[in-house]
């Protein structure tokens, strides 16, 4: 096995009822790229999403991060694992502030095995992560409850939320769904950012556009199959993917 | 015609006084311990200032009933577990306390530590197969547990059948009975408001407001959970153990269904999710259902109509209600 494969899914199968939402995919990730997956609606991606951190179990096949295997582990033991992910629709704790948000992943083992000790102060480092993430310092943006954002922020919260997991490979659900180009023009250098700190990155995305501004690879699904995986300048001229996303023969 | 509404906006004082700032003078100092002082005090005088026996024995219930409604409320706003497992707390920790006393001769000042912790680990092991189902359905399973016990101890004549165990020691007199009940009740008030603000309480509120996203963030909710069912169940099993020992009995209605309900009746009278509004909640109704004795019959029809007059015209609860007022004024403005 390559030693620069952070993560691999070796033919992954996930049917529900008679749709086969996953249909023995297979894929290597490398340490520190970014790569893009892309497809029509209902292709699979967020089932593959899933498979990988354990929300949904597969019923074939099996994927591995760094040589550990993850099927069959709870979601949090993948996450103690480095294995993090953002939720296509944010999830935060409405009536917890910002702040608040992120102490939970402070709180939890994998932080507090790798830290040691108490981290006495987790309230600070939480606002270090936010700053880092874009949230203003000296503002009372932190304070505010996370009821009160708006969704280009609560995508910035999902995001602060795996970087404080301290991860290896973040999964990024439809991180910019939803979001207005300015706003995507400002979470690119972030993801870009991360990128630079060693972090390996799965990007499912719908805006394609943008996605291929910053993917080294990307990968083509449709009715839960892979159909394509090359770079992206590849990928535009590729007459099958045109096929999948244009229904033209 | 002019519209109008009412406007609310902060006190002055409330927002100078917000966090470390309340230190800046002694007013401000004044202005936040007032609320926290005057509840304190007001519980600790209320012995003091009730006319008789009759009605300081009435208090000693309404803080068992207050304990109940805390821990309901601990669990149902901080946690996202609707419990309703009042009734199976009280029995099992009067029960318990109950048994180690007649039985073994233990005193109580070691019955009911033993109840406490004992009854706090048996309630959150049944519990236990029941935390994965959430709302209403973890409410069922939790009502049919003393239900379940009642018959079982009916059934097989254990603990005395339907009889109980009579005889147990009881606090030596009404002013000791007080005197430690309410104390109690301040200090686990106080320490649970403590506890959802430390860390741990905000991966608990977390759970409460989105399970799956506390998944992905590497905390074992299960674990999480079991540790809050089990504060919940050992301050209910604690209410059980000291109600065991008012009474010197235990018996088959430490199981009744109002343990498990009226927990609920009080949070909503006081103010869901405030911790200190079940308490007032319970000294409200514990004491008016007995005022309310002297219709008879139609107590039950007064008490009933009282409480869902509260319920529908002050929704909110009496405690975010003397907040509001507290830390606003509301004036009148043209639109």
């Amino acid at each position: 096995m390559n030693e620069d494969v952070v993560l691999q899914v070796k033919s992954v199968n996930k049917s529900f009822g008679g749709v086969k939402a996953v249909d023995n995919v297979s894929f290597d990730v490398f340490k520190g790229e970014i790569l893009g997956i892309i497809g029509p609606n209902g292709s699979g991606k967020t089932t593959l999403v899933n498979l990988i951190t354990g929300f949904v179990k597969a019923d074939s096949g099996t994927v591995l991060a760094e040589g550990k295997k993850l099927t069959g582990l709870a979601p949090d033991k993948i996450a103690g694992l480095g294995v993090v992910r953002t939720f296509q629709i944010p999830r935060p704790y409405h009536s917890l502030s910002a702040i608040k948000n992120l102490v939970v992943p402070l709180y939890s083992s994998r932080i507090m095995r790798t830290v040691g000790g108490k981290l006495g102060d987790r309230d600070t480092v939480a606002l270090d992560i936010l700053e880092e993430i874009g949230f203003e310092r000296d503002a009372h943006v932190p304070y505010k409850l996370a009821s009160a954002f708006s969704e280009g922020y609560l995508k910035r919260l999902e995001l602060a939320r795996c970087l404080a997991l301290r991860p290896h490979v973040i999964i990024m659900d439809e991180l910019f769904s939803g979001l207005s180009v300015s706003e995507i023009a400002a979470m690119i250098p972030m993801v870009e950012r991360l990128q630079m700190n060693g972090i390996t990155i799965l990007m499912v995305e719908h805006r394609v556009r943008e996605l291929f501004q910053i993917a080294n690879r990307v990968m083509v699904m449709n009715f839960g199959e892979k159909i394509a995986e090359d770079i992206p300048e590849k990928i535009i001229k590729s007459e099958i993917v045109k096929q999948a996303y244009l229904g033209v023969t | 015609m002019l519209e109008r509404r009412k406007e609310r906006l902060d006190r002055g004082i409330k927002v100078r006084t917000e966090g470390i700032y309340a230190i800046s003078s002694w007013r401000g100092i004044a202005y936040a311990l007032l609320p926290t002082f005057s509840f304190v005090v007001g519980m600790l005088i209320i012995p003091l200032v009730v006319p008789s026996m009759t009605w300081q024995r009435i208090m000693t219930i309404s803080c068992i009933f207050a304990l109940l409604a805390l821990s309901f409320d601990f669990l149902a706003h901080f946690v996202g577990i609707i419990c309703l497992g009042g009734a199976f707390f009280t029995g099992v920790g009067g029960y318990i306390s109950g048994v180690l006393n007649s039985a073994f001769g233990l005193p109580m000042v070691i019955t009911i530590p033993i109840a406490t912790i004992a009854g706090g680990a048996i309630c959150t092991l049944f519990l236990l197969p029941c935390l994965p189902i959430r709302g209403i359905y973890f409410a069922i399973v939790s009502l049919m547990y003393p239900l379940l016990f009642a018959r079982v101890i009916q059934a097989l004549e254990l603990f005395g059948g339907t009889d109980g165990l009579p005889g147990l020691a009881t606090f030596p007199n009404i002013w000791v009975e007080l005197y430690f009940i309410i104390p109690m009740t301040l200090i686990l008030t106080f320490g649970l408001r403590r506890l959802v603000n430390e860390d741990f309480g905000i991966v608990l509120r977390a759970i409460k407001d989105n399970d799956q996203a506390v998944r992905a963030s590497n905390i074992n909710i299960a674990w999480y959970k079991t540790k809050a069912v089990f504060i919940a169940s050992a301050i209910g099993c604690f209410a059980g153990a000291c109600l065991a020992h008012l009474y010197g009995w235990v018996g088959l209605s430490l199981f009744a269904l109002d343990f498990s309900i009226f927990p609920i009746a009080a949070t909503v009278v006081g103010g869901a999710g405030t911790l200190v509004g079940p308490i007032l909640g319970a000294f409200i109704l514990a004491p008016l259902s007995e005022m309310l004795r002297a219709f008879g019959p139609l107590r039950v029809v007064f008490y009933s109509l009282i409480l869902a007059g509260l319920v529908v015209f002050k929704t909110e609860g009496l405690v975010p209600f003397l907040q509001r007022k507290y830390h606003q004024f509301e004036r009148w403005t043209e639109i």
